[in-house]
C-alpha cells in the first residue's frame, strides 16, 4: 500500500478527543494542543494518574447503590422483606419493592453519564462503554435490575484497562452475569445437589462465553465443546443458604424459604439470598477483593459461590485439552485456555480496532494488536498503546470514520455544550428513544458501534431534534427532575416533546461552540451555518455531519 | 442506503454508487414535490392503488431469540413430545393445546388467532428453518436476514433485494420498519423508512418546523449516507405520520394508556392503509430465549406469545379489505431442544415453526414433512430436524402472492434452488 496521508496537525487534538474521549468539552482542544497529543494519550492510558475533582467524586459517592454488593442490594431492594421471611407474596408489596429498586438503575445511569460527561479519565469511560457491551447484561431480565450498577462498578470498571484474564474472571463470577446467562442454575444431572429446578445442564453461558466473550463465533469450537464447557461450569453459581447460622440468616431477613426454589420466575425471588451476610459499606473505588481471585473457597462477598454438590467431577476434554475433574479449578483452567487462545486475542483485537478506528478495521492493525495481546498476556493497556501508536490510527482516511452511537452522540453533545447537567433523565430518555437505553440491551452481544447499526432515517430526525433543543437551550438539563421521576424506568422509551418549555438557558454561544469543536467543519457545513439565523447556528453545529461522526 | 454499510473513508465511485445516485435523483424529484403530495395525499394515494399486483404486500415479524416452536405449534399426537418435556409440555387437557388437526395444536396463548385459523387465513409450516447448523443467535439471525445461509459475505438483506425486484418504478419508499433501528434484513441500497414505536411516537419534533427544516435541508443536500437517511426521515415523517398522528390523537384523547405490541401492529395497519406505496414491512419482537423457567400453558413463553397473537389478529382486523392483499410471515432464527433442560427451559436447537397468515393464504393447515421426535429422528440427536428450508416458504409467497418470476426470486435468494418443495399451494 502507498504510504497513507496522516491526519493534519491541526486536527490531531480533535481526533484524540473524539476517539479516546467522548468528544471535546470547552477548552479541551487547546489543552490537548498545549500538552501534546502523545502526552494526552499516555495520561489517558494511566487513568489513576489523572485527578478527579472533589465535586465529581462527591456526587458519584452519593450514589449509595453503587457501593453495595449484590447480596446487599438483594436484601435492601429485592423481594419484600415479609415475603423473604416466608409470608405469602403480596402483589402490592412486590410492586412497591420493584418501584423502590428503580433507584438502582437511576443511580447507575446518572453515575455513568456524570463520569462520561465531566470525568477527566475519558479513556477509562470509553473502555467501560466498550467492555460493558462486550460482557453485556440486561437490566430488565429478572434480578438484573438490582445488579447492573454493581456489575459495572465491581466487575467491569476495575479491569477496563487491566488484564483481560482478570476481567473475564470478574464477569464470570458476578451474580449479574451468572443470572443473566443462567449459569447459576447449571447443574450436573444426577449430582447429589440436584433438586427443584437445579436438575440439569444449561448451555447458555458456556456458549456465549466462547462465542461472544472470548474465542468468537469462528474461534474453532464445536457443539461438543459447548456441552463440555457447560459441564465444567456446573455448580458455578450464586451463593446458597447457609443453614448452620440461623441467627445470621434471621438478621439478614431470610432463611425460611430458601429450600423451596419454586416460583423463581423471571421476576422472582432469589434462593438463599436472605442468608447473605450483611457486609459493611466499602470505600468507593476500592480495588476488587482478593476473594474474586480465590475460586472455590466458599462464597465471596459479591455473592459468587461454587457448589461442589451440583458439579460434574468427571474428567473432560475441552478444546482438545485434558481437564481433570477437580471442581472450581476446572473453570479456572477453562478460563485460562480461553483467555490465552490466539482466537481470543484476535477477536478482542478486532473489536477494539472496530471501536477505535473503523467499522471494518484494517487487517494488518488487527494482527499487530492480536500479537501484542498474546505477548503481553492480554494486557489491555498494552494492546491499546499499540493501537494508538499505529499508523492506521493516524491515517487520514479514518478521520471521522466512526458514526457515533446514540449514547456517544448524546454524551458528546452535552460535553460540547458545557452545560452543567442536573437532570440525567432527559439524556437517558433520549438514548432510549434512539434505541439505545442504558443497561437496556436485551441480547448478550451488547450494543454494536457501527454505522450500519445506528444510522437510519428516524435516528437522523431524533438526533437533529435533540441538537435543535440543546443548541436552542430548550433541553431541561439544568433543572433537577421532578420528585415523581423516581417512578419511571430509564430503560424504557419515554417519548416526550423536545421543545417543551424547560431549561432556563438561552441558545448556546455558537462561536464558542465552534472553538470547542476545533472548528472541524466542512466548507459546505460552514456555509450553511453562516447563512442561518444566529439562534440556530449552535443547533446546526450539533446537528452537522461532522458532529455525527467521531 | 448502501453507503450505510461502508465505513472506510470517502466512497469510490462504483457501479453500486452510480445506481444509488440515479435512484436518489428519481426520489429527489418526488420529494421536491412533497408539499403537493402532502396536501393531496389521498388523491395521490388513490392513483397509485389502481393496479392490483402493486397492492400485494408482505409483512415479516421476526421473533428474535429463537422461539420454542414445539410449544407454539405442539405435536400433541406424538408421545415422544410428552416424554421429552415432563414439566413444560402443553397438555392435552386443562388449559391445554388448541387442537388444529389431531396431530398438532396451538399454544393456548395463541387463542386470539383461532378465528384466523378457522377462517382459513392462517397456516403453519413445521420443521422449517435454515439449512445452516449454527446455534448462535447472531449467526443464525444474520443468515435468515441476509437470506444466504452459510455465506457471510452477503452485504444486504433479502427484504431489501426484494424491494429492488418488485415491479414498478420505485419512486417512493416502499418499505417500512417499525422501531428505532434498521434491521439487517432491510439493509441495502433500496430506500427504507423506519418509524418509531410506542406511545408519543407521533409527537411533533423541532425538525418538523419549516424554519429548522429549511436549514437542515441545506446541510443534508448531498448523496452521502447521512443526507440520504435525513431525506428518508423527513419523507417518512410527512408521508407516513401526518395522517396517523391525527387519528391516534382522537383515539387516545391524550390519556395515558397501556401500550403494547398490538398498538404497534395497529399503527402499521394505519400506515399500510394510508400509504399504498408501502409494499413490505418489518417488525421484530424479542424475549424468546427461554433457557430457564419457560413455563407451559402459562408462564414466560405464554406471556410473550399472547401479545404477538393479539398483534397478528389486530393487524388482520385493522387492515380491513387490504388483509386480502397481505401476507404476514412470523419467523425465528432456530428452534429449541426437543428435551427440556435442567432448568425447566430449553437450549438452542434447530427446526422450528413458521407462521403464515393473510386473506389469501390457504390456511387451516399445518404444512410439514414431519420428521418425528423419536431419538433416532432428531437432528444431531437433540433437535427437531429441518425438512423445509425457510426460503422455500418465502419463495412460494413471492411467486404466488407477490407475482415474482423465478429469475426475480433468484435475485432475492441467490444460490437457492427452489425445486421439489411442496409449498406452492400455501397461497391461493
Amino acid at each position: 500500500m502507498v504510504s497513507a496521508a496522516e491526519i493534519p496537525t491541526e486536527l490531531r487534538a480533535v481526533h484524540v478527543l473524539n476517539r479516546l474521549a467522548f468528544g471535546p468539552r470547552p477548552g479541551d482542544v487547546a489543552r490537548v494542543n498545549a500538552m501534546g497529543v502523545e502526552r494526552y494519550i499516555q495520561q489517558q492510558l494511566s487513568p489513576t494518574s489523572i485527578a478527579i475533582s472533589a465535586s465529581l467524586t462527591d456526587r458519584v459517592a452519593q450514589m449509595e447503590t453503587l457501593r453495595m454488593t449484590p447480596p446487599e442490594l438483594f436484601i435492601k431492594y429485592g423481594r419484600p422483606e415479609a415475603e423473604r421471611k416466608g409470608e405469602k407474596p403480596d402483589p402490592e408489596a412486590r410492586k412497591e419493592a420493584r418501584r423502590r429498586a428503580h433507584i438502582i438503575i437511576q443511580e447507575a445511569v446518572s453515575a455513568r453519564l456524570m463520569r462520561a460527561i465531566e470525568g477527566p479519565r475519558q479513556l477509562q469511560e470509553m473502555m467501560v462503554d466498550f467492555w460493558f457491551n462486550h460482557f453485556n447484561v440486561f437490566a430488565d431480565k429478572g434480578l438484573g435490575h438490582l445488579w447492573v450498577g454493581s456489575y459495572e462498578q465491581q466487575a467491569i470498571r476495575p479491569h477496563a484497562l487491566g488484564r483481560f484474564r482478570d476481567l473475564l474472571e470478574a464477569t464470570a463470577k458476578h451474580p449479574a452475569m451468572l443470572f443473566y446467562l443462567d449459569n447459576w442454575q447449571n447443574t450436573a444431572p444426577n449430582s447429589p445437589g440436584v433438586r427443584g429446578k437445579f436438575e440439569g445442564l444449561n448451555e447458555n453461558y458456556a456458549r456465549e462465553l466462547m462465542e461472544l466473550h472470548t474465542l468468537g463465533v469462528n474461534g474453532g469450537y464445536s457443539q461438543q465443546d459447548v456441552i463440555t464447557l457447560a459441564r465444567i461450569l456446573t455448580g458455578w453459581g450464586i451463593q446458597k443458604p447457609r443453614r448452620r447460622n440461623p441467627a445470621r440468616m434471621a438478621r439478614a431477613g431470610g432463611g425460611r424459604n430458601f429450600n423451596g426454589f419454586s416460583g423463581l420466575g423471571a421476576l422472582g425471588g432469589f434462593p438463599g439470598m436472605g442468608a447473605f451476610r450483611a457486609f459493611g459499606m466499602r470505600p468507593f473505588n476500592s480495588t476488587p477483593r482478593r476473594a474474586m481471585q480465590n475460586p472455590g473457597e466458599g462464597p465471596d462477598e459479591y455473592g459468587f459461590y461454587f457448589d461442589p454438590s451440583r458439579h460434574d467431577f468427571s474428567d473432560k476434554v475441552f478444546l482438545e485439552r485434558q481437564i481433570k475433574g477437580s471442581g472450581a479449578a476446572e473453570v479456572e483452567q477453562a478460563l485460562d485456555i480461553l483467555a490465552h487462545s490466539p482466537a481470543t486475542a484476535r477477536h478482542i483485537s478486532y473489536q477494539l480496532a472496530q471501536f477505535f478506528v473503523a467499522d471494518n478495521p484494517p487487517e494488518a492493525l488487527v494482527q499487530r494488536m492480536a500479537s501484542r495481546f498474546s505477548s503481553s498476556d492480554g494486557n489491555i493497556r498494552s494492546v491499546l498503546a499499540t493501537l494508538f501508536q499505529s499508523r492506521e490510527f493516524w491515517d487520514r482516511r479514518y478521520f471521522g470514520a466512526k458514526f457515533k452511537t446514540p449514547q456517544q452522540y448524546i454524551i458528546s453533545a452535552t460535553r460540547a455544550s458545557g452545560v452543567e447537567v442536573l437532570n440525567y433523565r432527559v439524556l437517558a430518555g433520549n438514548a432510549a428513544r434512539l434505541g439505545m437505553p442504558f443497561y437496556g440491551c436485551q441480547t448478550p452481544d451488547g450494543y454494536k458501534n457501527t454505522q450500519e447499526a445506528w444510522l437510519n432515517p428516524d435516528a437522523m430526525m431524533i438526533r437533529l431534534s435533540l441538537a435543535t433543543a440543546l443548541g436552542g437551550g430548550h433541553l431541561p438539563l439544568d433543572r433537577p427532575p421532578p420528585d415523581d421521576a423516581m417512578g419511571g424506568r430509564v430503560t424504557r422509551v419515554s417519548l416526550r416533546k423536545f421543545d417543551r418549555p424547560g431549561g432556563s438557558m438561552g441558545p448556546l454561544d455558537s462561536s464558542a461552540l465552534r472553538t470547542t469543536l476545533g472548528n472541524n467543519f466542512s466548507s459546505h457545513t460552514l456555509d450553511t451555518i453562516e447563512a442561518a439565523p444566529p439562534d440556530l447556528r449552535a443547533a446546526l453545529m450539533l446537528g452537522s455531519p461532522e458532529f455525527m461522526r467521531r | 442506503m448502501k453507503s450505510c454499510c461502508s465505513d472506510d473513508g470517502p466512497e469510490k465511485p462504483t457501479i453500486q454508487n452510480t445506481l444509488d445516485r440515479r435512484e436518489f435523483l428519481k426520489r429527489a424529484a418526488i420529494l421536491s414535490a412533497s408539499g403537493i403530495v402532502m396536501l393531496s395525499g389521498h388523491a395521490w394515494a388513490a392513483k397509485i392503488a389502481g393496479d392490483s399486483a402493486s397492492r400485494k404486500r408482505l409483512v415479516v415479524i421476526f421473533m428474535r431469540g429463537a422461539v420454542d416452536g414445539l410449544n407454539v405449534v405442539v405435536p400433541h399426537g406424538e408421545p415422544y413430545y410428552y416424554e421429552a418435556r415432563p414439566t413444560i409440555a402443553i397438555g392435552r387437557s386443562g388449559p391445554g393445546v388448541l387442537n388444529l388437526d389431531g396431530h398438532f395444536g396451538m399454544h393456548p396463548a395463541l387463542a386470539p388467532m383461532m378465528p384466523l385459523w378457522q377462517d382459513g387465513n392462517l397456516a403453519f409450516v413445521h420443521a422449517c428453518g435454515s439449512p445452516d447448523p449454527s446455534r448462535s443467535h447472531f449467526d443464525a439471525q444474520e443468515y435468515m436476514e441476509s437470506g444466504t445461509p452459510g455465506v457471510r459475505t452477503t452485504s444486504d438483506g433479502w427484504m431489501n433485494r426484494l424491494l429492488a425486484v418488485l415491479p414498478g418504478n420505485h419512486d417512493s419508499t416502499e418499505a417500512v420498519s417499525l422501531g428505532p433501528t434498521l434491521p439487517r434484513i432491510l439493509s441495502g441500497r433500496m430506500p427504507v423508512a423506519n418509524v418509531p414505536t410506542g406511545r408519543g411516537a407521533n409527537n411533533p419534533m423541532p425538525t418538523d418546523r419549516p424554519r429548522i427544516e429549511f436549514n437542515f435541508d441545506r446541510m443534508y443536500a448531498g448523496n452521502d449516507a447521512l443526507s440520504v437517511a435525513y431525506r428518508e426521515g423527513q419523507a417518512a415523517r410527512k408521508k407516513l405520520l401526518a395522517d396517523v398522528a391525527a387519528d391516534m390523537k382522537v383515539a387516545d384523547a391524550g390519556a395515558p394508556q397501556p401500550y403494547g405490541f398490538s398498538d404497534d401492529t395497529a399503527r402499521l395497519a394505519q400506515l399500510i392503509k394510508r400509504d399504498p406505496s408501502i409494499r413490505i414491512a418489518f417488525m421484530a419482537l424479542g424475549g424468546w430465549d427461554t433457557h430457564v423457567n419457560q413455563g407451559a400453558a402459562n408462564g414466560q413463553l405464554a406471556n410473550h406469545l399472547r401479545p404477538l397473537a393479539e398483534g397478528v389478529a389486530s393487524l388482520a382486523k385493522n387492515l380491513g379489505p387490504a388483509w386480502g392483499d397481505t401476507v404476514v410471515i412470523t419467523m425465528s432464527e432456530f428452534g429449541r431442544t426437543v428435551h427440556e433442560n435442567g432448568n425447566a427451559g430449553t437450549d438452542h436447537g434447530h427446526g422450528n415453526v413458521m407462521w403464515v397468515a393473510g386473506g389469501n393464504v390457504r390456511g387451516r393447515r399445518v404444512y410439514t414433512r414431519w420428521p418425528g421426535l423419536s431419538q433416532s429422528e432428531l437432528y444431531q440427536g437433540r433437535d427437531l430436524a429441518v425438512t423445509t428450508d425457510f426460503r422455500a416458504v418465502i419463495a412460494a409467497i413471492l411467486e404466488r402472492h407477490m407475482g415474482l418470476n423465478r429469475a426475480a426470486i433468484g435475485r432475492v435468494f441467490p444460490g437457492f434452488s427452489n425445486s421439489g418443495n411442496d409449498m406452492d399451494t400455501i397461497v391461493a
